[in-house]
Order: structure tokens, then sequence, then C-alpha cells
């Protein structure tokens, strides 16, 4: 046994090494490129360049000329307006729905869901034209309202099996006793099962929140005035011409973006983690 | 009174007589009255815009097929609607028969019908709203690149100049027979499968080690490098990959100035820059990289949940038999990983053999040209993209790119979901 334990530690000191020069090693990549980007947001204004960069002359000029020169603050506000109504409306039809798959018995429940979630498989690329043309005669072409109900969309059916998952492990007795104390289908939801999924609600709301910060394709497509943009396809136009590229208003435009993204993401880490894991260990 | 048996469904022929026959007055009333709404609608609207999705139009310039084609793509939609509607009167009508016939208590007044809504019409009352929305948002561009699929829609064939006309398979045909098409398809094809492969397979290869690795009990700073590791997914990834878009630069990005500025430091070692952006095998090699640094993450987290809930005594047990670390690894732990994340995995090839942000953003897809408009390292759903929205677009033929993109995920993940009963509603 002792000698089993000596070999043990034997391994561990000699593994120790190679271990922590591989999560060094993996780190300095992670750590590198993110760095280049943050360091760059502080360069003044001649900076071309997106090199990581240890210079004194730290300014916060760039920040200052994003809302001052460009439309950053303008796009900033759209992409807000859009993400909150997206979020709102969003999150109030996928609570609805995962409840109903969670409890009910209904025509159509076993096949509909997976319709939705394999027909959303489609790419939509192709169909970009039938939604130009849509907003075309919605007279809804450069209109937030329409890139909002896209999003929405897009979003229940992946959204609306996560929270099924979530209500499923709500116990069912509750919603029996209440029934058996006369209470109808209404205040079951309201005051019984929803106070308890309210953490999911929350993290499904703030991922809906971030949907159309990251996007990039549909956006670009349908809003076609710069005013109209959202933040995605702003910030590309400081580096999309490679003549008059402002990497360093690219740079502070992303961290804008980046660090209240991260601090979210961050906080709701756990949520995911554990969806994810549970998730994989019940299959 | 004496009622005839099973007379009801056979009066719903027209919404709402069936009602009133079983004595529901109010529903009766709302039946006839969405029926009648709908007859309007397609004796107004409706009946002559699906008679356009099949003509498409006989005057250029007056009749837009394009327009026709959507229209009657959203007529076509709201008819099934309406046929669904039909059909659960008729069913309703006869339910509700049967169960005067068994003496049972029946909603008649307004507000026991209002009631019934709030019971068993509950469900139906709370998922309208998702299925309305999914109908227009995800039903609806599906229809419309499948109709687009079988038409001769593209930049020589554009409404309203020209009117659209149905083809059948001609563009799967052009596709793969087509010596110009039949030459880019193959190349891009054969780029998007080894891209999926080596991206997936590498950012999945670097999640297991590192979980594994970071999973040793003895290791300190766990959870400053747990956080570092998870930077990579918590950034948006169009930033990230748009950072690397300028960190690859040919001419002054950090790859080419610092990284092998460092390198070459190394006695013997000298690396000229490498044209990242301007040589396409270079483009590959740094897009597959970058798709390893923004994918591994996910896998991490994954891989680290499932080493967590491994059971120690079995490790305990294989030490005893005198196992190596690496046996242990091949007969426990990789078999367990493989067993519980391999529909995640699969999850994750298809999601790169659809990255377009990948491609698009770090180089547009470029450099060089395949012919077909396609760059020399577009995949399939990015030539799509160019096909589409280029200054030379081939609608039809970018549609028809979908379909095969379409049936091919979808029988992966489909033969993927059965397999694990994913998607077992009854569990």
């Amino acid at each position: 046994m002792a000698l089993r334990r000596k070999k043990q530690r034997n391994f561990r000191t000699k593994n120790a090494v190679p271990t922590y020069l591989y999560l060094i090693i993996l780190s300095i990549i992670i750590i590198y490129p993110v760095l280049i980007t943050v360091s760059s947001a502080f360069q003044t204004s001649d900076v071309t360049s997106f090199l990581l960069r240890f210079s004194t002359n730290w300014t916060l000029d760039n920040f200052g000329r994003l809302f001052r020169e460009t439309l950053y603050g303008t796009w900033y506000k759209n992409t807000i307006i859009i993400a909150f109504w997206t979020t709102v409306i969003q999150t109030f039809v996928i609570t609805l729905a995962g409840y109903v798959y969670s409890r009910f018995k209904f025509v159509g429940k076993k096949g509909s869901l997976i319709f939705f979630l394999i027909i959303q498989m489609v790419p939509t690329m192709a169909a970009l034209t039938a939604f130009y043309v849509m907003a075309n005669l919605l007279n809804a072409l450069d209109q937030y309202w329409f890139l909002t109900v896209l999003y929405i969309g897009g979003g229940i059916p992946m959204s609306t099996w996560l929270m099924k998952g979530y209500f499923d492990t709500v116990p069912y007795d509750l919603d029996e006793s209440a029934k058996l104390d006369g209470a109808g289908n209404f205040r079951i939801f309201w005051q019984i099962v929803l106070p308890l999924v309210k953490p999911m609600i929350a993290v499904q709301a703030l991922k809906s929140f971030m949907g159309p910060f990251g996007d990039y394709l549909m956006s670009k497509f349908l809003l076609r005035n710069d005013v109209h943009y959202t933040v995605a396809v702003g910030l590309q136009t400081f580096i999309s011409d490679p003549k008059s590229q402002e990497v360093v208003l690219f740079a502070a435009g992303s961290i804008l973006i980046a660090v209240p993204i991260c601090i979210l993401f961050f906080y709701l880490q756990k949520y995911f983690v554990k969806g994810l894991v549970s998730g994989g260990t019940k299959g | 009174m004496k009622k005839k048996k099973g007379l009801a469904p056979y009066l719903s022929i027209i919404p709402g007589l069936g009602q009133f026959y079983n004595g529901q007055i109010a529903k009766g009333i709302v039946f006839l009255a969405l029926f009648i709404i709908m007859v309007v609608e397609l004796a107004l609207f409706g009946v002559s815009s699906l008679i356009s999705l099949v003509t498409l139009g006989t005057v250029p310039f007056q009749d837009n097929s394009l327009f026709l084609m959507i229209k009657g793509t959203m007529q076509l939609i709201i008819t099934v609607v309406f046929v669904m509607f039909y059909v659960m009167n008729i069913v309703d009508a006869s339910h509700t028969a049967k169960k005067v016939e068994r003496g049972e208590k029946i909603p008649i007044s307004w507000g026991e019908f209002m009631h019934s809504i709030g019971d068993s019409g509950f469900p139906y009352l709370l998922s309208t709203p998702a299925y309305l929305l999914m109908l227009f948002t995800i039903v609806f561009p599906a229809l419309v690149t499948l109709f687009m699929a079988f038409t001769n829609y593209g930049f020589l064939n554009n409404p309203p100049a020209h009117l659209l006309k149905w083809v059948g398979f001609k563009n799967f045909f052009s596709m793969f027979m087509l010596s110009g098409y039949k030459q880019t398809f193959l190349t891009v094809f054969g780029w998007t499968i080894v891209w999926t492969l080596c991206a997936t397979t590498l950012q999945i290869f670097l999640g297991i080690m590192t979980a594994v690795v970071l999973n040793q009990d003895y290791i300190k700073f766990k959870r400053i490098f747990g956080v570092i590791f998870l930077l990579p997914w918590a950034i948006p990834s169009f930033i990230s990959i748009m950072s690397f878009s300028n960190i690859f630069n040919d001419s002054a990005g950090a790859m080419n100035v610092q990284v092998l500025g460092l390198l070459n430091h190394i006695p013997g070692v000298s690396i000229p820059p490498i044209a990242w952006l301007t040589d396409p095998m270079w483009t590959k090699v740094a897009i597959i990289l970058i798709q390893g640094w923004l994918g591994f993450p996910y896998v991490y987290v994954l891989v680290t949940g499932i080493l967590q809930s491994i059971p120690n005594e079995l490790y305990e047990a294989a030490t005893m038999d005198g196992a190596t670390v690496l046996q242990k690894f091949n007969h426990i732990t990789f078999p367990m990983i493989l067993a519980v994340a391999s529909p995640f995995f699969v999850t994750q090839y298809t999601f790169n053999f659809n990255n377009f942000s990948m491609i698009y953003l770090f180089n547009n897809g470029g450099p060089g040209d395949v012919g077909g408009g396609a760059g020399g390292t577009d995949i399939l759903i990015s030539w799509i993209y160019k096909l589409t929205t280029g200054s030379a677009p081939q609608y039809s033929i970018a549609a028809a790119l979908t379909l095969l993109i379409s049936v091919i995920i979808i029988s992966i993940s489909l033969i993927v979901f059965k397999k694990t009963k994913a998607f077992d509603l009854e569990g």
C-alpha cells in the first residue's frame, strides 16, 4: 500500500511539470489575442496594426471618438431596443409554451415541437430574399419590429425545449394538490409553478437578450441604412474597408460590447453548465 | 328531444352548425364567425394567391412572380391553419355529440364556454403564440426555399421584367452535371467536409484534453484556469473572429509580427512571414486553428461535468489491478465521455458544417476564386450567401444547395437524436 502511494506521488511530481506547462501555454494562447484587442482600444488613432503593446501613452480618446465621430452610440441604442423587445416577447412566449409541453397532453404534442426543431435546421440564407420581399410588402425594411419578430421566432423551438425541461423539475404533486383545492389552470400556473422556475426564466431572458448582439447575418441584410445598424454590423464597417481601417475604434467598440456580455455570461455560467450536464447525463 | 346519432359531425361541414345541434350556442357562434372570416379571406385574397403560386403570373412587369410566390407561400400556410381548424371543428362536434349521448355535462352558456377554454383549451391557448411565430419565422422561409429551388430565379431571369417558371429538378441537375457548377460544387463541398472534420475534431480534442488535465485533484488555481478557459465562449464570437482577422493580417498583424518574430528568436528557427489572408491554404489553416480556440470551451465544460460524475471507485479498482494512467483513460474515461457526450459532439459537427460567421467574417470566404462566385475558403453555406447577395445572384441554385445541406444535416441529426432518445417527449 505504502509502495503504491509512493508510486502515485512519484507519478504526480513527474506529471505536474507537463500538466502545468500545458495549462499555462493554453492560457497564454487564450489571453494573448484578447489582450491585443483590449490594449488596442487604448492606443492613439495613428495605430493601424493589431499588436500587443505595452507603451505608456494609453488614452481613452477612442471611446470618446466612438460616440462623437461615429454612429456607434446609435447602433448600441438600436441593438438594445431590439434585444429588449426580443427578450420580453420571447420569454413570455416560451414560458407559456414550455409549461404546456411539460404539463399537458394535447393533440400534436409529440410531433409539433420536433417538427419545428427539424425545420429550423434548414438554413435561412436562401430565404433571405423572401424575408426581404416580405419586409418590402409590409413596408418593414429598416424597421426593428420585423427583425425582432425574426429573432423571437428563430429561438423558440430550442428555448421552449429547455423551458419544458425546467418545468419538468417542478413536482407534479404541487399541481395535483392545488387542483384538489379547486385552483384553476391559470392560478396553478401563475401562483404555484411559475414562482418555482423564476431563476430559469431569468436565465432564458438573459440568453435571448444576448442573441441580437451576436447576430450579423439578418441585421446586415434587413437593415440598409447605417443609422439603423446594430452593433455587429456597425463594428464591421470599421475594419471592412482595407484602405481605411480603424482598428483602434473597432477594438474600443468591441470592448463595450464584450465586457457586459462576458459579465452576464460568467454570472449565468453555472446555469449554462448545469443545464448542459444534466441534459447530457440524462440522455 | 330525441337527437339523431352521429348527425353533428356531418352538420359541422359548415362549422358551428354541429355545435348548435349539440346545444352549444356560444361555441357555435364563435365557430361560425371564424368560418365566415376564413371564407371571406379565401374568396378575396386566398384563392387567387394560391392560383398565382401555381402559375407564377402571366404578364411580365404586371405580375411580379417573386411577390406572387411569396404571397402564395404565406397563403398556403394560412390555408393549412384553416384546414386544421376545420378538422378540429368536426372532431369537436363528434366528441361532444358522444358526450351528450352518454349524458355527460357539456359547456352550454357563454360563461361555461369561456371556462372550458381555460380548462381543456388551456394548452392550445398558451402555445398558440409560439406556433404562430414559428410558422412565420421558421416554416415560411423553409417553404420559400423549397419552392425557389424548383424555379429559374436568378439575375438573368429577374422579376418583374421576367416571369419565373417552374423548372422541376433542373437546378439540381446543373449542380451535379453542368461543368462550371459541378466543378465549384465539388471543390466547395470537399473543403466543407475537410473543414468540418478538422475544426470540430480539433475543438473536441482540445476540450477533452483540457478537461482531463484540469480535473486532476492536485492542481492549484483551478478556478483561475477555469475562468480563462471559458473566455472564448463568453466573448461574442463575431468580435473574436473580426479581431483574429486583424491579428492574422499579412503585413501588420500580431501573428506575423509578434508571434513569428518571437519564434524566430529561437536559434535555428527562421520562419518568413506567412500569407495568412492571401494564400487560401494558410487561411484554411488559420480558420481551423481559430475554430479550435473558439469551440473548445464548450466541450471542456461538458466533459468536466461528465468526469465529475464518474465514480471514483472505478479508478480505484483499476489502480488495484495495476492499470496505467493511459489504460485508465482508454478503458474508463474515454468510453464514459463518448457515451454521454457523443450527441453533443455530433451537434458540434453539424454546427461547423454551417458555420457561416467563421468563414465569412474572417476573410470573406476568400482569398481566391474557385468559380461560381465562391472564394477559396468558402464552405457551402457561405457560398449560398454569396449566391444570394452577390452582384450576379443565382437564387434558385442557392435554394437547391440549401435543400441539399438541409437533407444532410437533418438526416444526421435525426439518426443521432433517435439513437439517444433525446426527443422522447414522454421521458
